[in-house]
């Protein structure tokens, strides 16, 4: 298990103050100048050696999503786009450190901007999360009269500023390109891409868009070097991370563990254990919503990173942690993350627009058994027709949790199938 | 230039080009929806899915630049299967009403259907469906039938520049809107019919007409304005049903204004279709030859001096140089075809065309508008300009009233006074001429049929001079007709002969009793009260203004229904081609003519259209150069002189109704409606 | 579309606004001023008592010199734009995969009983709306209610009703956990960071 020294997000569960003073105790603001100082060749080449992969589900390298910015600040500015529109079901770890630590966002975001040279940084914050974004503000605004942010920041001779731009309802928005739609105040549609925002992002520019958890680490990492942060987790999956454990537990709660922790210690140790014992255990969600649920026989094992949640092909994804104990109705369950998908849909693209309202309608039937048996294998594919025929990666958000029910859970659907049948003879 | 593999074929394309386009090239089709070469790429349909090697997923072709090395496998299984996807889940929302669908037969979703859709429907739940909407008069909206692939709000954004179209709502609920209830407020309204690639957006008028198969399809040119934009005329029977534009990227592109397209039901109505001859004050029914030989009768008993001939805005080349012919033979000096009193100078062809040509627009880099708006005068052109404004910077100057444009202009004013002012440089917006590559100007016919036009084309050529308009290779001076035959007559010298009156002249001659007799070919435009007691020989189409005054009616061919030759605005000469047949007696124009003759006893040197089309080359060599424009040569043209310090006034105030054909259109009336007179608010409880 | 019977005929921002407007659209680069038409509808919508009429469509759309059409498809893509009048007090309960397993259906219950009103629907004195809505990102305090800004967490049908009890007397119930935890630590206490600062 981590330990205490070696958590980053000392104040996750706001039991100090989230300003300034205590931002300062806890250590942040310390010495960042000196890491501006070493030049922003250095500070990208030690987030990747760090080897952090971007917390908010995709887990592409932090570090070389950076270097990808142009060297050279041509005819347009670089701007940081922060995503902070956490909607992902399960997922509630952004929202704890924008509410009580604040100020390790914001000096994260001076670093990452001044990794990429922006001035500017843009951080998106669900439009749900009025109190946290009221917090965040008063960090930024703490720091900007503090002369950390602002011009000449912390003394870097780099001007920097940090603005909250709120949404307004739109899970599609956590989606980086429809995030930069919806910062020039348009619909939340994604983009086509190529080109990527590092070439033409918000208003046209080179853009880098993050995590807020893989910003708030930065500051971090860089105090405490490279290697002290890839010491934590297996190769190619360092570090620590924010787990969000819901559901079935009996203690629900977030946590910050080391990557790779085996899920069911985490569950044990941090949630109080799976109501009514591990062996009431159906499934967990061990990502977000997104991801395809894991029977109890993977869960017992499973450790949880990238790798080894794709080998049993499922992800780590927000690294939300939905626990399912034997109650559940674990159709039910995947048919109403179906509707939210059918909900949340930007309905720019014919598969996703499409595809979710069908996927959603045969869910409810499976639900209820008013079905054929074949039907199971046509939704099957159905799913397929969405996957990878989309914008944008809600598509394969929406076929996922069905696939991986139907992997996992089809003699349960053939079951309430053929009971239904009976019933109606 | 990159270099990939299509298919297996190795293509060199210039960078920035899709894979898309890549394979377009090399006769490889890929389906598609939302595409459009004319429009901004959505990438949203994703039916023309494709294979890249090393990509993880199906890529889009139509939004994927090509790159360097790009392996691209078209129809492969997978391609197949991705594709059969998609088309299924565009057809699960889809109505399965074809059978009561306008678009069907020429849709492109039931096309791609046969060859991507399943045999039978999998999709057991129940269809969403959505309320018709109301987009106004021409434009029927069922949006059930939608499949959001958003060409309208695009072209509604970005060709016509009218952006009253969105995607309202999210997800499966995501519906193309007004979002109020209002008609799509453009003069190309009619494009989104085209551009719908499904049964969504249909005619209104053409509504539940005809099926595409029954139809007879004639390209020909249209003569509603003066462009001459290209257009193929769909007939049943004797009717044209409807006209769609053509594609002639010098031209028109693929666009066509809303009148060209939906006056065409006055076609059917008002015509005449038989000779009349006036007697006690009435019309009544007649022979050709009764008709004929009175007209025969009148023009030889009348003195040439006393005799007149007026050509209207949508006469023919061919019957234009004919009844030159006869007048010539008549010795009648009194010609003119300029009915609104343009004081163009007829003696310089540059003077009067729209030398920079449409296409040039886009070369060029600086506009002033002179007393001209496009908008109205030719909505397709002025969505040309919208095109190069829209491309990069492009400063435009209106000296003129305000208007209500689709592109950013600077008002400089509206006295014509100001163009001497930039002529001379005086005015600041000549430094903005001076300092362009490509200046031009277009000059509408509101300045030039004022009292003091002459003046006003003389300080014009001016200006174009002063401010760098004329150059090797670039005209910028031009002048925006709007009669189709304008540009035709001109050239054949439809213009007062030495001591002729021109057609301010004939009407105070007609008015003063010196005038006799007046030829009247298709001239609708004029102010009859001032033909007094003129014996006037009207020959035309339509029951408009002239008829009405007529003491003898001959009646002619609309444009759909000839074989006729047309100069368009920039000395373009084109050919319209008979689509229907006259209807009842009526006849092809200068065959009426070329009859009329031989009742007289001249003899004219053709006997048919082969003949006909000679005799225009003998008058103008210019006319056997078909399709394209001869640049003109500069010279002297206009009257120096003083410019009045009046507003300047624009020449077309109802866009719907500009002539005989629009004013008999039941369909042009209800666009006055909702569109000029606003009689008819359209608000959102309607429909 | 049709709008609601009580549309207001005008709107305009007051003065509190109008320097808030500024402020926002200062926030924006040069020319960029587009990108506040998201805040600037949520100030119309404060304004108006949480509901967006679309003269504040339109008058936003003229503050910043947009098409009418470009405003109205932000304010009807985004959910958190009421195109209908809302209670004094916006009841929205999350029903999501967390929230459910853990009893939002008791919660939305609950919520039904004690207003007299069903999702979607407004008390006759105008004070309640009750609504469900997706993943208000609390899941570890599920279920979650929001009422108006403030999250309501870790709810039971007893919580919720007291809460709701308290707002109709006028009182101003602590928002947060109903069951006494703290934040999102385990309920009994954290396993973790139980040291000094």
């Amino acid at each position: 298990m981590l330990s205490d020294k070696d958590r980053i997000f000392t104040n996750l569960y706001g039991q100090h103050d989230f300003g300034l003073q205590g931002a300062k105790a806890r250590g942040d603001w310390d010495g960042t100048k000196d890491i501006l100082a070493k030049g922003r060749e250095w500070i990208i080449n030690e987030v990747k050696s760090s080897g952090l992969r971007g917390r908010g589900g995709a887990g592409f390298s932090t570090g070389v999503k950076w270097s990808f910015m142009p060297k050279e600040v041509g005819a347009r500015p670089h701007f940081l786009v922060v995503n902070a529109d956490e909607g992902e079901p399960g997922t509630c770890k952004d929202r704890e450190i924008l509410r009580h630590d604040p100020h390790k966002l914001v000096e994260g975001c001076l670093i990452a901007g001044y990794a990429v040279q922006a001035h500017a940084a843009y951080i998106y914050v669900r439009g749900e999360f009025y109190n946290e974004a009221m917090n965040l503000q008063a960090a930024i605004d703490q720091a900007r009269e503090a002369g950390l942010i602002g011009k000449n920041a912390c003394g870097s001779g780099w001007d920097f500023e940090v603005y909250i731009h709120r949404g307004m309802g739109a899970y599609v928005c956590g989606e980086e390109s429809a995030l930069i739609e919806s910062i020039e105040g348009k619909k939340g549609q994604p983009r086509l891409k190529p080109p990527f925002p590092a070439g033409v992002g918000l208003y046209g520019c080179p853009t880098t868009v993050n995590n807020v958890e893989s910003i708030a680490v930065v500051a971090t990492i860089l105090r405490r070097g490279a290697s002290w942060f890839s010491g934590f987790g297996r190769p190619n999956n360092a570090g620590t991370k924010l787990f969000c454990i819901s559901g079935h537990v009996n203690k629900p709660c977030n946590v910050e563990e080391s990557m790779s922790i085996p899920l069911r210690e985490l569950i044990e140790k941090h949630a109080g254990g799976v109501r009514g014992g591990w062996d009431n255990l159906l499934g967990v969600i061990p990502g977000g919503s997104s991801v395809p649920v894991l029977t109890k026989d993977i869960c017992d094992n499973v450790l949880m990173d990238f790798d080894a949640l794709r080998e049993v092909r499922s992800g780590l994804g927000t690294a939300a942690v939905i626990v399912m104990d034997k109650s559940t109705d674990i159709v039910k369950a995947i048919a109403r993350l179906s509707y939210f998908y059918k909900h949340e849909s930007c309905g720019q693209c014919t598969p996703c627009r499409e595809g979710t309202g069908w996927m959603w309608r045969m869910m409810e039937r499976m639900v209820s058994g008013d079905a054929e048996i074949e039907e199971i294998d046509m939704l099957e594919e159905v799913t397929r027709q969405v996957e990878g025929h989309t914008i944008c990666a809600l598509g394969d958000a929406a076929a996922w949790p069905i696939q991986g029910l139907i992997r996992s859970f089809r003699p349960e659907m053939e079951r309430r199938i053929l009971a239904r049948r009976s019933a109606r003879l | 230039m990159p270099k990939l593999t299509i298919d297996g074929i190795e293509i060199d394309v210039a960078p920035g080009t899709t894979i898309l386009q890549a394979a377009e090239t090399l006769g490889i089709e890929i389906p598609r929806f939302c595409y459009h070469e004319r429009l901004s790429i959505a990438g949203n349909c994703r039916m023309c899915l494709v294979e890249v090697e090393k990509a993880p997923k199906p890529v889009a072709s139509c939004a994927m630049p090509v790159g360097e090395g790009m392996v691209v496998r078209t129809s492969t299984a997978n391609v197949l299967k991705a594709r059969k996807g998609v088309m299924e889940l565009i057809l699960i929302n889809h109505p399965l009403d074809c059978p009561i669908c306008d678009q069907g037969g020429e849709c492109d979703l039931q096309d791609q259907a046969v060859a991507y859709g399943r045999d039978r429907g999998r999709f057991a739940e129940i269809k969403n469906a959505l309320k018709k909407k109301d987009f106004g008069p021409l434009v029927k909206a069922e949006m059930t039938r939608c499949i959001t692939c958003t060409r309208c709000v695009r072209f509604t954004t970005e060709v016509a520049g009218v952006p009253d179209l969105g995607g309202i709502g999210r997800g499966e609920h995501l519906e193309i809107d007004t979002y109020v209830g209002k008609a799509i407020g453009t003069e190309l309204s009619g494009c989104l019919i085209d551009l719908c690639p499904v049964g969504a957006l249909t005619s209104a008028p053409y509504a539940f007409k005809a099926r595409p198969w029954e139809l007879k399809k004639t390209e020909t040119i249209d003569c509603l304005d003066a462009l001459g934009s290209n257009i193929r005329a769909d007939s049943r029977g004797n009717e044209v049903l409807r006209v769609m534009p053509r594609n002639n990227d010098d031209i028109n592109e693929e666009w066509l204004g809303d009148k060209s397209r939906f006056a065409v039901d006055g076609l059917m109505r008002g015509r005449l279709d038989r000779p009349y001859i006036r007697e006690n004050g009435h019309l009544r029914e007649a022979s050709w030859t009764e008709a004929l030989n009175l007209a025969a009768s009148k023009l030889k008993s009348t003195p040439a001096a006393a005799m007149a001939a007026i050509a209207g805005d949508l006469a023919d080349c061919e019957s234009i140089a004919a009844l030159k012919d006869l007048m010539t033979d008549l010795k009648v000096a009194s010609l003119d075809c300029r009915q609104d009193f343009a004081q163009i100078d007829p003696s310089c062809r540059a003077g009067y065309l729209f030398n920079a040509t449409i296409a040039g627009i886009e070369q060029a880099d600086a506009l002033l508008l002179i007393g001209a708006n496009p908008r109205k005068e030719a909505p397709v052109l002025n969505a040309r300009i919208r095109k190069r404004s829209l491309k990069s910077n492009f400063p435009v100057g209106v000296i003129g009233p305000k208007m209500d444009q689709i592109f950013k202009y600077e008002h400089l004013g509206d006295s014509a006074a100001l163009i001497e002012d930039i002529a001379s440089g005086k005015h600041p917006f000549a430094g903005v001429l001076k300092a362009a590559k490509k200046p031009m100007l277009i000059l509408g016919m509101g300045a030039l049929s004022r009292h003091d036009g002459s003046a006003i084309l003389a300080a014009a050529r001016k200006l174009a001079e002063s401010c760098g308009m004329i150059a090797d290779g670039w005209n910028g001076f031009s002048v925006l007709h709007t009669a189709a035959a304008r540009v035709g007559a001109l050239d054949l010298g439809f213009v007062p002969e030495r001591g002729g009156r021109d057609v301010k002249g004939i009407l105070d001659g007609a008015s003063k009793g010196d005038v006799k007799l007046v030829y009247l070919l298709g001239a609708d435009e004029i102010d009859v009260s001032r033909l007094g007691s003129a014996f006037v020989i009207y020959q035309g189409h339509h029951g408009d203004v002239g008829a009405a005054r007529a003491d003898i009616i001959l009646p002619g061919a609309a444009y759909t229904e000839k074989n006729a030759t047309y100069v368009n605005t920039e000395g373009r000469v084109q050919q319209a081609k008979l689509a229907v047949f006259p209807p009842g007696q009526a006849r092809e124009d200068w065959r009426i003519i070329r009859a009329l003759a031989d009742v007289i006893g001249i003899h004219m040197p053709y006997d048919n259209l082969s003949q006909m089309r000679a005799r225009l080359c003998d008058i103008n060599p210019l006319f056997a150069k078909q399709d394209v424009v001869t640049p003109a040569a500069w010279g002297a043209f206009g009257t120096p002189g003083p410019v009045a310090d009046e507003p300047l006034k624009t020449a077309v105030a109802n866009y719907y109704m500009t002539d005989a054909i629009g004013r008999a259109s039941p369909t042009m009336a209800v666009c006055v409606e909702t569109f000029v007179s606003g009689a008819k608010p359209r608000t959102g409880t309607h429909g | 579309m049709s709008f609601h019977r009580e549309e207001p005929k005008d709107f305009a921002f007051d003065a509190d606004n109008i320097a808030k407007a500024k402020a926002i659209v200062a926030k924006y680069p040069e020319g960029k001023s587009r990108s506040a038409v998201m805040p600037l509808l949520d100030l119309a919508q404060r304004q108006l008592g949480g509901w967006l009429p679309r003269v504040a469509m339109d008058y936003v759309a003229n503050y910043l010199s947009l098409e009418p059409i470009k405003v109205y498809e932000v304010a009807n893509f985004y959910t958190m734009y009421n195109k209908k009048p809302v209670g004094r007090h916006h009841v929205q309960v999350c029903t999501n995969l967390p929230c459910w397993l853990r009893g939002s259906d008791q919660v939305v219950s609950a919520c039904k009983k004690t207003l007299g009103i069903g999702v979607g629907e407004t008390t006759p004195d105008g004070m309640f709306t009750l609504s469900e809505v997706e993943c208000a990102g609390a899941c570890v305090n599920a279920p979650v209610a929001a009422i108006n800004d403030d999250y309501f967490e870790d709810l039971d049908e007893a919580s919720i009703t007291r809460v709701l009890e308290a707002i109709k007397k006028g009182e101003k119930p602590k928002h947060g956990p109903q069951n006494g935890r703290m934040n999102s630590a385990p309920i009994g206490g954290p396993t973790t960071l139980k040291g000094e600062g």
